[in-house]
């Protein structure tokens, strides 16, 4: 039996209540939310700015000055810009840069979307076979550069060997890098090979995820492969093949490694990109203003890829055959 | 006038007496670090044999630098062509360390690199007390380096005064801002063989022969090349080489921008009838391409430094390549001496380096016969001497074939002739103007012309007053 006398009522401890204690200037702090955004925010806007928006800031600046190595410039306003807007050799490094971007990227989407639907299919070795498709995108592009470098040597081409002693289809060695032109078409290739793999597997990926019902259904409504490849399969991938080219047409606009390795801009300049160009003027040139203009300038052409890829890749008429709305 | 015999002679002489036997000096075991050195050297290029130098010395009072409590010097150069030479240069630092007490850091840095890391330790304001650096760098940052003309006045007193290409690049306003070190120069090499079958014995000096030669040597199918490609070394080499010896200039006297002239036109010309006699693919060749193709036996006249003859002489599998080859100036044409600058060391001492006597002490230390000789020898003729009286040197004797890098440093020509040495003379060169120039002439992109018109819109812009 329950004792419920008042004494004993009065005997049990009291219900526990917390000591509400007086709030330090600390926790009063790390209750205040706009400090706590603030404090969050802070290491990560701190890393960009030390280093993404300092060396960019610090790249227009100089844009803007005649600074040399070893010596600080001044203020020149658009002087250089001036100066390469009559400039033949940034005005062809434009026009290269534009052309090796525009022929590559078809190349290496054409190519790559092509690989991507064989690797999509059943095959034995699959996962190997995949694996080594990566490896010219794996390999360091100095390294597949220097390996073009001796495939296009104009003495010691192995593809000129190939021709001239062993087949003995020629007379003479395969002109690969000695002339504009074929210069031109050759570190296309080059950057071509180098570029299909990171396309193909990415497509992979995308092609990985489309829902085999789709097909199916497809195939019960007698769609022919052409069909289910444009209404099914292109529609599904289109937003990661934007977002893959995108970045492919950003690589390729800015490849600096394949052109100074294998040409250095030659000859007479005709290869030069505007990366290649910048870092000619800018370091060995010692033109660091100049430089950093031609770099400068690749910022527009960047934006309108970028804008490109997102607004007109991604539009969404594209993916579900519908209007933009 | 005294001779001195230098140390690495004497254990030279002491080697080959005990041993009664030529070349290579056996150090003794007390010997200090460098003899060891001296004694591998051979192995790697075996005309590097030791032997006396007969070096002439005239006194000179050496000026003296009250080395600084606690000195220690940090030391940048370029890397060395060959191991012998980072390996004497080393143990010299060494024995100066021994005799001073004064620490010496040496760092070696790529030859691509040493102009930009000359520039930023200028800038900063921080970094190493000495940098021997390239050609005309002193003269780009000579208000951040110290006047170096009171060791270049007591070497030059002493050992049969200074080279003109040494004056050249060493000197500004008649003050010494540089101190060189040596020079590497770039003659014609070539294959006797080849040229007996096309019916000369030596490239002939004028140009219309040179020419003529080049034609016989592509009618038997044993062409010349030289490069026209983006080669920072041999395509400047051979672009200066052409425009200099028709009498042409990238700059005059007062570094006016000068390369549009009639000469300059004759040059470009005269290119247009020499590159048809190349083997193809010149445009596209970079430093190593001549070597290549000339060690494969499919080039057989070009213009290098001594590194193609050394690497053929010292593999067993071209032996016989080098046996064939001999090196000669290049043709002077219009010019009065071979058209022909060699790339210098430089050294200087910056304005930051808190010991700058310590800094002169060890300069001057390392261009004293006792050091330098054997340094030279070290590098069996890829560096030739600054100074007169190292003409004597025994590397020069060692093989008659690189006696003709003994001169390298009397050429007149620098890079950025007629003018004065500024940053728009380096970067002229560092950006290929006259290599391109004479690259779009041979490839037909551009009339002479065209060619001399756009060298010189690109010049102007290097040499705009600032």
């Amino acid at each position: 039996m329950m004792d419920t006398t008042p004494a004993t009522i009065a005997a049990a401890p009291s219900r526990w209540a917390p000591v509400r204690r007086e709030q330090t200037w600390i926790g009063w702090l790390l209750d205040c939310k706009p400090f706590l955004i603030v404090m969050c925010l802070l290491p990560a806007v701190g890393l960009l700015g030390v280093f993404l928006t300092y060396p960019l800031g610090l790249g227009i600046w100089l844009a803007f000055t005649d600074a040399t190595i070893g010596r600080r410039g001044i203020w020149v306003g658009l002087e250089n810009f001036e100066y390469l807007f009559g400039d033949p050799i940034f005005w062809n490094a434009v026009f290269f840069s534009v052309f090796y971007t525009g022929i590559a990227t078809i190349g290496k989407f054409a190519l790559g979307l092509w690989l991507a639907l064989l690797l999509n299919n059943h095959m034995p070795f699959k996962s190997f076979i995949r694996a080594i498709i990566l490896v010219p995108w794996i390999v360091p592009t100095v390294l597949s550069a220097i390996a073009f470098w001796w495939i296009y040597d104009p003495q010691f081409s192995i593809i000129s060997y190939v021709f001239v002693d062993v087949l003995g289809w020629r007379t003479t060695n395969i002109d690969f890098i000695a002339t504009a032109w074929p210069a031109r078409w050759s570190l296309i290739a080059a950057n071509i090979w180098r570029g299909i793999p990171f396309v193909a597997i990415s497509l992979l990926a995308g092609l990985q995820t489309i829902p085999p019902s789709l097909y199916e259904a497809a195939m019960l409504d007698g769609a022919t492969a052409w069909q289910r490849f444009r209404y099914i399969t292109v529609p599904m991938i289109m937003p990661i093949l934007a977002i893959v080219m995108t970045f492919s047409i950003i690589f390729t606009f800015t490849d600096f490694q394949l052109v100074y390795a294998i040409t250095r801009g030659g000859p007479v300049n005709s290869t030069h990109l505007l990366a290649t160009l910048a870092f000619q003027r800018g370091i060995p040139g010692g033109q660091l203003g100049e430089g950093a203009t031609i770099a400068v300038s690749m910022i527009p052409f960047l934006v309108f890829a970028t804008l490109f890829s997102s607004f007109a890749l991604a539009r969404r008429k594209w993916q579900q055959g519908e209007s933009n709305d | 006038m005294t001779q001195v015999l230098t140390r690495r002679g004497t254990l030279a002489m002491a080697g080959a007496t005990l041993a009664a036997g030529p070349a290579v000096a056996q150090a003794p075991a007390s010997a200090p670090a460098p003899a060891p050195a001296a004694g591998a050297a051979p192995a790697a290029a075996p005309a590097a044999a030791p032997s006396v130098s007969p070096i002439a010395v005239a006194p000179a009072a050496r000026p003296a630098w009250p080395i600084e409590q606690g000195a220690s010097l940090r030391m940048l150069r370029p890397v060395r062509f060959v191991q012998p030479d980072e390996e004497v240069w080393r143990s010299n630092c060494a024995k100066f360390t021994q005799q001073t007490g004064v620490p010496v850091r040496v760092d070696f840095v790529g030859w691509e690199d040493i102009t930009q890391q000359t520039a930023v330790t200028a800038n900063t304001g921080a970094g190493p007390d000495i940098i021997v650096g390239f050609d005309g760098a002193p003269h780009l940052f000579a208000d951040k380096i110290h006047d170096l003309s009171d060791i270049a006045n007591y070497l030059g007193a002493k050992y049969g005064g200074w080279r003109p290409l040494a004056g050249a690049y060493g000197m500004r306003q008649g003050r010494f801002v540089g101190l060189p070190m040596g020079a590497s120069g770039g003659p014609c090499v070539w294959r006797t063989s080849a040229l007996r079958e096309a019916g000369f014995e030596s490239p002939p000096d004028d140009h219309a022969g040179f020419l003529r030669l080049c034609q016989e040597l592509r009618r038997i199918n044993k062409p010349a090349g030289f490069a026209l490609g983006n080669a920072v070394g041999d395509g400047n080499a051979f672009a200066n080489w052409l425009i200099w010896s028709h009498g042409g200039a990238l700059v005059d006297e007062q570094g006016v921008v000068s390369i549009n002239s009639p000469e300059t036109i004759n040059a470009l010309n005269y290119l247009r009838e020499l590159y048809p006699t190349f083997i193809p693919g010149t445009l596209a060749w970079t430093d190593i391409s001549n070597n290549r193709a000339y060690t494969a036996q499919e080039l057989w006249l070009t213009q290098n430094g001594v590194s193609l003859y050394f690497s053929l002489k010292n593999d067993p599998a071209t032996a016989a390549i080098a046996e064939d080859t001999q090196m000669t100036p290049m043709p002077k044409g219009l010019a009065d001496s071979p058209p022909n600058a060699g790339l210098t060391l430089n050294a200087m001492i910056f304005r930051h380096s808190r010991f700058p006597n310590a800094a002169r002490a060890l300069l001057a230390f390392l261009m004293e016969a006792e050091q330098y000789d054997p340094w030279l020898q070290a590098n069996i003729g890829y560096w030739s001497q600054p100074l007169n009286a190292y003409a004597e040197s025994a590397v020069w004797q060692s093989d008659p074939k690189i006696t003709i890098f003994r001169d390298t440093m009397n050429s007149t020509f620098w890079n950025g002739y007629r003018g004065p040495i500024t940053e728009g003379s380096v970067a002229a060169t560092a950006d290929y103007v006259m290599v391109q120039m004479c690259a779009a002439v041979a490839s037909g992109q551009a009339t002479p012309q065209a060619a001399a018109r756009e060298a010189e819109r690109r010049a102007q812009r290097f040499f705009r007053a600032r």
